[in-house]
C-alpha cells in the first residue's frame, strides 16, 4: 500500500489526469454492468427515490380514503383494479394491499436503498480515503437484487391474495396465520420472496461495509478518526448482517407453512404464532435502527459542517450508536406487550427500551453541544438537520412512552404508534435523507441547487408532515385502531386534517423535484468545497462530483481533526 | 485502471453476471411461486431460473480464481477475503439461530392447545416414535468430525508442499462428506415421522434439512478445492479457496453438533426410539 503519499495529493491527481484517465464505461456498461461505489450510489438513489414515489402515492391514496369517515373510493378503486365490480370485501382487502405495499416499499425499497445503498455507497469508501469498496462486483449484485425484490413485490399486486381480491394484504409484519391460511393466493409468495431477495442484497451489501471500512481506511484512519457517518455504516451493516438471517428464516417458516404443510405457526399443529412475532421483531427492531442510525450519521456531519466545530463528544457520539446497536437486538418483545408475554416479561423488555433513551439523548445533546458557540450557518442541509433534531426527539420522546408495557396494552394498534413510527421514520429518517441529499447533492451531480426552493422545501414539507402526523397521536389516544380504512365520525375532524396535510407535503415533494430539475438545467458548478472550512471529511478533497476512480494515491491522514 | 494505480485494491471492470444472477434469482423465485401453486410454466420456469442462477455462479466463482491467477489478489485482497467469508459465516450462523429458536420454542413450551397433536409434551403426541440418536446420527457425528480432521490433514500437507496427501485429505473429506449426506437421506427415507403435519415434524426435517443443503453445498465447494488442486492451483503460501471451503466446513459441522445434542439427544429424551 502507497503509505508515502501525501493527504491532498489524490485531490491534485483527479485534475491531472481528468482528461487521461477519467473516461467511463459505455451507458450499458457504465449502469447496468457497474463496479464503480460512485455509480452503484446513483444507481439506488434514483431507484429509492422511484420506489418513494409509488410508496408516497400508496400512502396519498389511504389519505383520500381516510379523509372522511365512510368507504369513499376504495370500491372504486378496486373495481378499477380487479377489473370487475367489487364487492365490499375485495374493497377491503385492497385497503391491506395498500397498507402493506405502503410499509414495505418505504422500509425496503425506499429508506434502506437510500441511505445505505445510496449514501454508504457514495460516501463511506470516500470519507474513508478508499478508491471503491472491498468487493466492486458484489456491490453490483446487492443493488439489483433490490430491484428484483421490488418486482417480485410489484408481480404480487397482480395475482390473488386471498379469494377476495389480487394482491398482498398481509401487513409489512406479515404476521401468522393471516399471512398463512389466512390468505392463499400467490401474491403473497411472491410479496414474501420479494424480503428474501433484497434481503440477500442487503446482507451481502453488509457485508460489504464492514470489510471497506475494517479494512481499506487510509493510512491514518484509525478507527477513532472515522467520520461519524462511518461509524454510522458500520454499525448499521452489522445489524444488517445479525438480524436479516433470522428473518429469513421466519419467512421461509411461511413458505413451507404456505406451501409444504409444515405447521410452524399453525396451532393446530402444535405451532405458535407467536413464535412468527419474535422471530420477525428479532429482525424488526434492528431494522428500525437500520434505517436511522445511518440518518443520526448524516446529521453529525451536517451539525458539525455549519457549526465549523469538530461534533460534540465525538467518541461518546460513536459509542452511542454502538450501544443503540447493541441494545436494540435485545428489546424486541415491546412490539408484542398484547400479545399474552408474562408480566416479568414486559417489566424486563420495558426495562430494556427505556435505556435506549440514554444512548439516543446522547446524541440529541451532542449535536445540540455541537452548535453550541459554534458559528453557525443556516445552509438548507442545517435547517433540515435542525429539523430532524426537532422531529425525532418528537418521535423519540413518544418512544418511551409507548415503552411501558401497561400503557402500551392501551395504545398498541392505534394511531398513536403510527403517529410514533412516522416521526421516528417519515419525519426522522427522511428528513435525514433529504438533509443528507442537500448535503451532498452537489458533490455528487457537480451542480448547486437552488438554496431558496431547498428552504421553501423544508418549510413545506415541514408544516405538511407535522399536519398529517401530529393529529394521530390525538386520534391514537382516543382509541383509533391503525389499518382500517373507516372510523366512526368522532375521529373525523382530525383525520380531515391530516389529508390536508399529505396535500401540503406532495407539494413539497414537488418543489423537491422541481428544485433538482433546477440543479441539472440551471444549477452553477459546485466547487470541491462548497461548503467552506466546516467541511473537513475526505470527500471536499475532491472535484465536485469526484473523479470515477478516486484516490488512486491513498490519501494520508495526519492530524486528529478528521471527524 | 487505468494506469495510475497506486495501492493494492482490486478494482474491477464493468460486469454483466452480477445482473443475471440476479434475473436468474428473480426467475427461480417466480417460478417457484408458479410451482407451489400449480399454475402454469411451474415445471418449467423454476429450473430455468435455477439454471441460470448456477451458471451465474460458475462464471462468477471462475472469474475470481483467474483474478487469482492473474495476481490481482494482493494481500490486502486476500485480506478483504477473509472478512468477508467469516462475516458471511456469521450470517449463516444467525439463519440457524432461526431455525433453533422454533426448535426450542415448541420442545421447551409444546402446546397444550393442540391437545391431540402435541399434549404438552415432546416429543409430541403424535409422534410414536423418533429415531435412535446413538444409531446414525451418532455415525453420522463420527464421520464429519473425522471429515473435519481429514480437511486440515489435508490443509497442513498443502501448507508444507505435499500435494499428494493434500489431494488425499481432500478425497476423504469429500467421500466422508457423501457419505453423511447419504446416510442422512437413508435417515429420512426411514423415519418413524412425517415432514410437516406438526412442530416435531416440522422443526426435525426444516433445520435438519437446512443443515444438509449446507452440507451439499459444502461437499461441491471443496470438489472445486480438489479440481482445482489437480489443476495446479493453490500454493503453500496463497489457498484462501481451500482456506474458505474449509471454514465453511467446519462450520456446517459445528452446526451438526448442536442440531445433534439438541434435537436429536435432549429433544428425543425419554421418548419411545424406533
Amino acid at each position: 500500500m502507497a503509505t508515502t503519499a501525501e493527504t491532498f495529493q489524490a485531490h491534485g491527481d483527479a485534475h491531472d489526469h481528468a482528461h487521461d484517465h477519467d473516461h467511463k464505461p459505455a451507458f450499458f456498461a457504465r449502469w447496468f454492468m457497474s463496479t464503480n461505489h460512485k455509480d452503484i450510489g446513483t444507481l439506488y438513489l434514483i431507484f429509492a427515490i422511484f420506489a418513494g414515489i409509488i410508496g408516497g402515492a400508496v400512502s396519498g391514496l389511504m389519505r383520500l380514503e381516510l379523509e372522511q369517515p365512510g368507504i369513499q373510493y376504495l370500491t372504486l378503486w378496486a373495481t378499477w383494479f380487479d377489473g370487475k365490480p367489487a364487492e365490499m370485501n375485495t374493497a377491503l382487502h385492497l385497503w391491506n394491499v395498500l397498507i402493506t405495499a405502503h410499509g414495505l416499499i418505504m422500509v425496503f425499497f425506499m429508506v434502506m436503498p437510500a441511505i445505505i445503498g445510496g449514501f454508504g455507497n457514495w460516501f463511506v469508501p470516500i470519507m474513508i480515503g478508499a478508491p471503491d469498496m472491498a468487493f466492486p462486483r458484489m456491490n453490483n449484485i446487492s443493488f439489483w437484487l433490490t430491484v428484483a425484490g421490488f418486482c417480485s413485490l410489484m408481480f404480487s399486486a397482480f395475482v390473488p391474495g386471498d379469494t377476495t381480491g389480487l394482491g398482498a394484504g398481509i401487513g409489512w409484519t406479515a404476521y401468522a396465520p393471516l399471512s398463512t391460511y389466512g390468505s392463499s393466493g400467490p401474491a403473497v409468495d411472491f410479496a414474501i420472496f420479494s424480503l428474501h431477495l433484497a434481503g440477500a442484497g442487503s446482507i451481502m451489501g453488509a457485508i460489504n461495509f464492514i470489510t471497506t471500512i475494517l479494512n481499506m481506511r487510509a493510512p491514518g484512519m484509525t478507527l477513532h478518526k472515522m467520520p461519524l457517518f462511518v461509524w454510522s455504516v458500520l454499525v448499521t451493516a452489522f445489524l444488517l448482517l445479525l438480524a436479516l438471517p433470522v428473518l429469513a428464516a421466519a419467512i421461509t417458516m411461511l413458505i413451507t407453512d404456505r406451501n409444504f404443510g409444515t405447521t410452524f405457526f399453525d396451532a393446530s399443529g402444535g405451532g405458535d404464532p407467536v413464535l412468527y412475532q419474535h422471530l420477525f421483531w428479532f429482525f424488526g427492531h434492528p431494522e428500525v435502527y437500520i434505517m436511522i442510525l445511518p440518518g443520526f450519521g448524516i446529521i453529525s456531519q451536517i451539525i458539525s459542517t455549519f457549526s465549523k466545530k469538530p461534533v460534540f463528544g465525538y467518541l461518546g457520539m460513536a459509542y452511542a450508536m454502538v450501544a443503540i446497536g447493541v441494545v436494540g437486538f435485545i428489546v424486541w418483545a415491546h412490539h408484542m406487550y398484547t400479545t399474552g408475554l408474562s408480566v416479568n416479561t414486559k417489566m424486563y423488555f420495558t426495562a430494556a427500551t427505556m435505556v435506549i433513551a440514554v444512548p439516543t439523548g446522547i446524541k440529541i445533546f451532542s449535536w445540540i453541544a455541537t452548535m453550541w458557540g459554534g458559528s453557525l450557518s443556516f445552509k438548507a442541509p442545517m435547517v433540515w438537520a435542525i429539523g430532524f433534531i426537532f422531529l425525532f426527539t418528537v418521535g423519540g420522546v413518544t418512544g418511551v412512552v409507548l415503552s411501558n408495557g401497561g400503557i402500551d396494552d392501551n395504545l398498541q394498534d392505534t394511531y398513536y404508534v403510527v403517529a410514533h413510527f412516522h416521526y421516528v421514520l417519515s419525519l426522522g429518517a427522511v428528513t435525514s435523507l433529504f438533509a443528507g441529499f442537500y448535503y451532498w447533492f452537489p458533490k455528487m451531480s457537480g451542480k448547486m441547487y437552488s438554496e431558496l426552493l431547498a428552504h421553501i422545501h423544508f418549510w413545506v414539507f415541514f408544516v405538511g408532515v407535522n399536519l398529517i402526523f401530529f393529529p394521530m397521536h390525538f386520534l391514537g389516544a382516543q382509541g383509533m385502531p391503525r389499518r382500517y380504512p373507516d372510523y366512526p365520525a368522532a375521529y373525523e375532524h382530525w383525520n380531515h386534517v391530516a389529508t390536508d396535510g399529505y396535500k401540503i407535503m406532495a407539494v413539497s415533494v414537488l418543489i423537491f423535484f422541481i428544485n433538482i430539475a433546477y440543479a441539472f438545467i440551471a444549477g452553477k458548478k459546485a466547487e470541491d468545497n462548497y461548503w467552506g472550512e466546516g467541511a473537513t471529511t475526505l470527500e471536499w478533497t475532491l472535484s465536485s462530483p469526484p473523479p470515477f476512480h478516486q484516490f488512486e494515491t491513498l490519501p494520508v491522514i495526519e492530524d486528529a481533526h478528521h471527524h | 485502471m487505468a494506469g495510475t494505480k497506486n495501492h493494492d485494491y482490486h478494482i474491477l471492470p464493468p460486469d454483466i453476471v452480477p445482473l443475471l444472477s440476479t434475473i436468474g434469482a428473480l426467475t427461480f423465485t417466480s417460478g417457484m411461486v408458479l410451482m407451489m401453486h400449480k399454475l402454469p410454466g411451474g415445471h418449467v420456469v423454476p429450473w430455468l431460473g435455477l439454471a441460470l442462477l448456477l451458471a451465474c455462479m460458475f462464471q462468477w466463482f471462475t472469474k475470481i480464481v483467474h483474478e487469482a491467477h492473474a495476481g490481482d489478489h494482493t494481500p490486502v485482497v486476500q485480506l478483504h477475503q477473509r472478512y468477508g467469508m467469516i462475516l458471511f459465516i456469521a450470517s449463516e450462523v444467525m439463519f440457524f439461530v432461526g431455525w433453533f429458536w422454533a426448535f426450542f420454542d415448541f420442545s421447551l413450551f409444546p402446546s397444550k392447545i393442540a391437545a391431540e397433536v402435541v399434549g404438552g409434551q415432546w416429543p409430541p403426541k403424535a409422534i410414536e416414535a423418533v429415531i435412535n440418536a446413538w444409531d446414525l446420527p451418532l455415525l453420522n457425528t463420527l464421520i464429519l468430525l473425522c471429515s473435519g480432521t481429514t480437511l486440515t490433514w489435508s490443509h497442513h500437507a498443502l501448507i508444507h508442499g505435499d500435494r499428494d496427501s493434500a489431494k488425499k485429505g481432500l478425497w476423504l473429506t469429500i467421500i466422508l462428506g457423501v457419505l453423511f449426506t447419504s446416510i442422512q437421506a437413508y435417515e429420512y427415507i426411514h423415519a418413524p415421522f412425517p415432514f410437516g403435519k406438526n412442530t416435531y415434524g416440522s422443526a426435525f426435517y426444516m433445520a435438519t434439512g437446512f443443515h444438509g443443503f449446507h452440507v451439499i453445498v459444502g461437499t461441491i465447494f471443496l470438489l472445486v478445492c480438489l479440481k482445482r488442486m489437480y489443476n495446479g492451483d493453490f500454493t503453500p503460501r496463497q489457498h484462501f479457496g481451500f482456506e474458505a471451503a474449509a471454514w465453511y466446513w467446519h462450520f456446517v459441522d459445528v452446526v451438526w453438533l448442536f442440531l445433534f445434542v439438541c434435537i436429536y439427544v435432549w429433544g428425543n429424551w425419554g421418548a419411545v426410539i424406533e
